[in-house]
Order: C-alpha cells, then sequence, then structure tokens
C-alpha cells in the first residue's frame, strides 16, 4: 500500500470508511441543517468513528449549511482542513478528493464530506432571476434558455444530430436506472417500474427531453468519510480505497452552455478522464460498475465516451443491449442514481460507489472490485476511481 | 416574479454588445491586437493576452447549430408563450461564435411565432432587430 508523500501521490493512500444517509423524499419535514447532522452522524457511526475525531471537513459552495454549524452541532475536533468545491453536481467527487489529498499530504486525519438539499420541497434554483447562475445570464435567459434542462437538452439535440443517437438511447438510459431503483427500497422510485411507452408518451420538458430524461427533485443528506489506508484498516467495515482522483474543466469551456469552443460535445469529463486514468493502474476495462452522474440521461452518452468506454459518438449505441443493465457491458447507477434513487448532486453516486466495493448494495453486481464514479458532466466536474 | 420577459442584466464586458443592439447593429467583440472574435465578451484575448478590444460588425447571417423546444413549467411569461423555440446561431464570419436567441417570423413577432415542427439545423437565418433592442433571427429567403 502506497504511504503519504511527495511522490505517492493519491493513489490507495486514503480509503473511504463510512457512509450515511437520509431518508429520501419529494419532502422531508426536517431542515437542511438537521438532515446535514443525521448524515454525518450516520457515516461516522458507519466508520466507527467519533465525531471529535474529525478534522477535516469537505462540501459543495452550493450546500446551505456551512462547517462552523455542522462542526459546532456535532461537536467535532478541531478543524485543520475544510474545502468547498463549486459548480453544483460538478463537485460531488471533488469533495472527497479534496479530504484524499488532504489526508494523503498530512493537512488532516479525519475527513468528513456531505451534501444536503431539499430540492424536493425547496424552490427551483432558476425561479430566481435575480441570481447569477453559472450561465452568463445575460447571453441565454432573455431567450427563454431558463432552465439547466433547456442548457443541456440544446447539447443534446446537437449530440443527436451529429451522431444518430436516438431517444431509445436515452431511453435505456432511464430504464437501468429505473430498474436498479425498483430494487432499492430506499429509492425514491423503488415500486414505480418505467416501460418504454411510459417514456415514448410522456410530457415534453424541453424538446428533445421528456419528463423522465430529467433527474428527480429530491429532500435528503449524505455523508461519507475518508480516512488514511493505515487507519481504515481499523474501521467497522472493508475500505474502500480512492484509487485516483482527478478535477476537470477543459480549455474554454463554459459550464452548462458549453456552446462557445471548438468542440462543444466534449466537455469536463474529458479533461478529468485523462487525469484520473493516467495516475491509475486501472484502465476502462477493468471498471466492473460505474456511478454517473445524471441529472439528464443525455449526460450518460458523453461522460461514456469521455471516460472512455466507447469512441467519440458511440455513447448512443453503447447503451444498447442492456449493457447498463446488471450483466451487461458497465452496470451504472445501481442504485437508481439521481434520475430514479433521489437526486442530491450525485452524493448518493459516491455511497453507491462504496456499497458496491462493500458488497452490500441492492442491486450488487458479484465481485465488484472497481468503480467509476462520476459528477456531472457539462459543468467543471470531478471523477473518483475507486477499488476494493 | 416578473410577467414579463427577462431583460439582458449587462455586465461591464457585454455592455458595448447591447449597446450596438439597441442600434440594430450585431457586433462581437475582437482583439485588437490579434483579430481573433471572442464570445462571450471578456477582459483579455486568451490567444495572445492582449487588453486592447474592438467590436466589429458582423453580417448576422448564421445558420441554426441546435434548437431546443421548453415546455412548462417556466416563468410566467414564458409560459405564455410555450412551447417556443430557443436556437444556437453559428454567425457566418465566425463559425466559433454560436448565440443564442430565438427562431421568429419577424422583428416583433413572439418567441412562439415559427411553428417547432419547421426548424430544423442546418437552416439560414439573418438576425433583426425588435423594438426592445433584442437580437432575434429570422429564416433567410432562399
Amino acid at each position: 500500500m502506497a504511504t503519504a508523500g511527495a511522490t505517492a501521490g493519491l493513489k490507495d493512500a486514503t480509503a473511504i470508511v463510512g457512509i450515511g444517509q437520509t431518508a429520501f423524499a419529494r419532502h422531508l419535514p426536517e431542515p437542511e441543517k438537521t438532515l446535514a447532522c443525521r448524515a454525518v452522524l450516520a457515516a461516522l457511526d458507519d466508520a466507527g468513528i467519533a465525531p471529535g475525531e474529525v478534522d477535516a471537513l469537505a462540501s459543495y459552495t452550493m450546500e446551505e449549511t456551512d462547517e462552523v454549524e455542522v462542526a459546532k452541532a456535532l461537536g467535532l475536533g478541531d478543524l485543520t482542513f475544510f474545502s468547498k468545491v463549486g459548480y453544483g453536481g460538478g463537485g460531488s467527487c471533488a469533495t472527497v478528493a479534496h479530504l484524499a489529498a488532504a489526508i494523503a499530504t498530512g493537512q488532516a486525519t479525519v475527513g468528513v464530506a456531505w451534501r444536503s438539499r431539499k430540492r424536493g420541497s425547496g424552490p427551483r434554483p432558476w425561479r430566481n432571476t435575480a441570481a447569477q447562475l453559472p450561465t452568463p445570464a445575460q447571453w441565454t435567459r432573455p431567450f427563454g434558455l431558463l432552465r439547466p434542462v433547456d442548457e443541456i437538452g440544446m447539447l443534446a439535440r446537437r449530440y443527436m444530430h451529429e451522431y444518430g443517437a436516438s431517444r431509445d438511447h436515452l431511453f435505456n438510459v432511464a430504464l437501468a436506472c429505473r430498474n436498479r431503483a425498483n430494487q432499492n427500497p430506499a429509492a425514491i422510485m423503488y415500486e414505480r417500474p418505467l416501460t418504454r411507452d411510459m417514456y415514448m408518451t410522456s410530457r415534453w420538458i424541453s424538446e428533445p427531453l421528456c419528463l423522465f430524461d430529467n433527474c428527480l427533485e429530491t429532500d435528503g443528506a449524505l455523508a461519507c468519510v475518508v480516512v488514511s489506508a493505515e487507519r481504515a484498516r481499523d474501521c467497522r467495515h472493508r475500505p474502500v480505497y480512492v484509487h485516483s482522483a482527478a478535477q476537470g474543466l477543459p480549455s474554454q469551456h463554459h459550464g452548462m452552455v458549453n456552446y462557445w469552443n471548438d468542440d462543444p460535445l466534449t466537455g469536463p469529463a474529458w479533461t478529468a478522464a485523462r487525469h484520473l486514468w493516467k495516475h491509475a493502474d486501472l484502465t476502462p476495462d477493468d471498471i466492473d460498475v460505474a456511478q454517473i452522474y445524471d441529472a439528464f440521461t443525455a449526460l450518460i452518452p458523453l461522460s461514456l465516451e469521455g471516460y472512455g468506454f466507447c469512441g467519440r459518438g458511440e455513447g448512443g449505441p453503447f447503451t444498447e443491449g442492456g449493457a447498463l443493465e446488471i450483466g451487461g457491458r458497465l452496470p451504472i447507477n445501481t442504485g437508481g442514481g439521481g434520475l430514479s434513487e433521489a437526486y442530491v448532486h450525485g452524493f448518493n453516486l459516491v455511497n453507491e460507489g462504496v456499497k458496491q466495493l462493500r458488497g452490500t448494495s441492492t442491486a450488487q453486481v458479484p465481485g465488484a472490485a472497481a468503480c467509476l464514479v462520476t459528477a456531472g458532466e457539462g459543468v467543471p466536474t470531478s471523477a473518483l476511481l475507486l477499488r476494493s | 416574479m416578473s410577467d414579463t420577459l427577462l431583460t439582458p442584466v449587462h455586465d461591464e464586458d457585454g455592455a458595448p454588445f447591447w449597446a450596438y443592439a439597441a442600434r440594430g447593429e450585431l457586433r462581437v467583440q475582437v482583439c485588437a491586437d490579434c483579430g481573433e472574435p471572442r464570445f462571450p465578451p471578456r477582459p483579455c484575448c486568451p490567444r495572445c493576452r492582449s487588453f486592447a478590444n474592438a467590436w466589429r460588425r458582423m453580417s448576422g447571417k448564421g445558420r441554426i447549430w441546435s434548437y431546443v423546444v421548453p415546455h412548462p413549467p417556466l416563468l410566467p411569461a414564458y409560459a405564455a408563450q410555450a412551447p417556443y423555440n430557443v436556437i444556437v446561431v453559428v454567425l457566418a464570419e465566425a463559425p466559433r461564435i454560436r448565440m443564442v436567441g430565438n427562431l421568429v417570423t419577424g422583428p416583433d413577432a413572439p418567441l412562439d411565432s415559427v411553428p417547432p415542427d419547421r426548424i430544423r439545423i442546418g437552416t439560414k437565418v439573418q438576425v433583426v432587430f425588435g423594438g426592445d433592442g433584442m437580437p432575434r433571427w429570422v429564416a433567410e429567403r432562399s
């Protein structure tokens, strides 16, 4: 096992040893701060680590509960590292990556990453016309490009036009996520199967994307605990090692509305992937299961290309023949993902990756030993390679 | 919550674009040293790092690169016109510059004035300016 040091890098130097989550629902009665506290405590309990030992925190810039509030409420110890990552769902994996870097370099010993969000019962962010979203609003919003689905729909239409990807390909993504949610009692869509007829006849949200191309709107919170590989051996569960980690902001990229560079259909996934694989002993062929950020179905074909599971333009056909289902070439989003388990800015994908490598997923891939987890494509992003 | 369409919230870099638009001119920021056009406007040329810039007038011709047709839930003024189209236009003189807009039947026509099934990627379009100073796009007569 690699030890922390200037030349050793991040490879397997740290591990995720605890995961926690609240219930997921369209509406939870408790406030976000309370949900954050419950998720963090659940993750620490899962790890068998006392809250007083926590000395690092990481979350999203969009997280409403700050480090001071979490640390005060939970009686955490002295914090020596705390970090927040921007760009919404692009930051999910980076929260873990920042903790891994801090712990591998001796800045901290026990880190907790979390996300708590009442997106189900709270307001839709795009309704706040005064807020300057990552989008440069003056160039898009007056024309009625108002919501994330409109912005990504624009790229999806072009992608379908250039490569012949079809609505059936997008349905394959929605169906795989829904099928896994149907196996996961914690998922919002646990008892609600999806059919092709339901998909093809559902209402449009922003053509070419329909209702089932969109993620859920969820209240919920999740957290995970990161420690050194040495420390991990003393925790309650089998360690899940952070084998490789990357962030990605490509040259001339523009979050969500990436219309203004030479090749808008290659995004942050490509940049993150180059770094991720460069520092890994694994290749895409070694990945047993993947948790791919799915705010919209159309992000999956793009991510499959970006992370090297197929070539340019092949992301649509890749989804055919049950490839994304259990037993397929690359089972994805095995808890149901943002489309069908819960949309908590992708943090449930991190925890589901850990469950797969512990062997405790509700849709377990037999013998899963390596899992790719990604954050949002289409925004400055991040990714993790986890291994058991 | 406003019941009218949103108006552009200018920043310092973007203000010249809207000032020219109010005069019915489509202009794009270019580097005054190396001539490279850039959009959205920004303080420094990403190619040669010059801070000197100018605003070059475009012919206003372009092609539709992609489009969406939003349906509710939307802000009220947009929901009232939904389903409408939003297009991205590639400018003829600057193929890396793509502008978000609407395909309409005339300068002051509503956002839903062109039926969605009439919109095609690749269609040639021409900019027009409404009384509100907003650039919009009409299909070029072939």
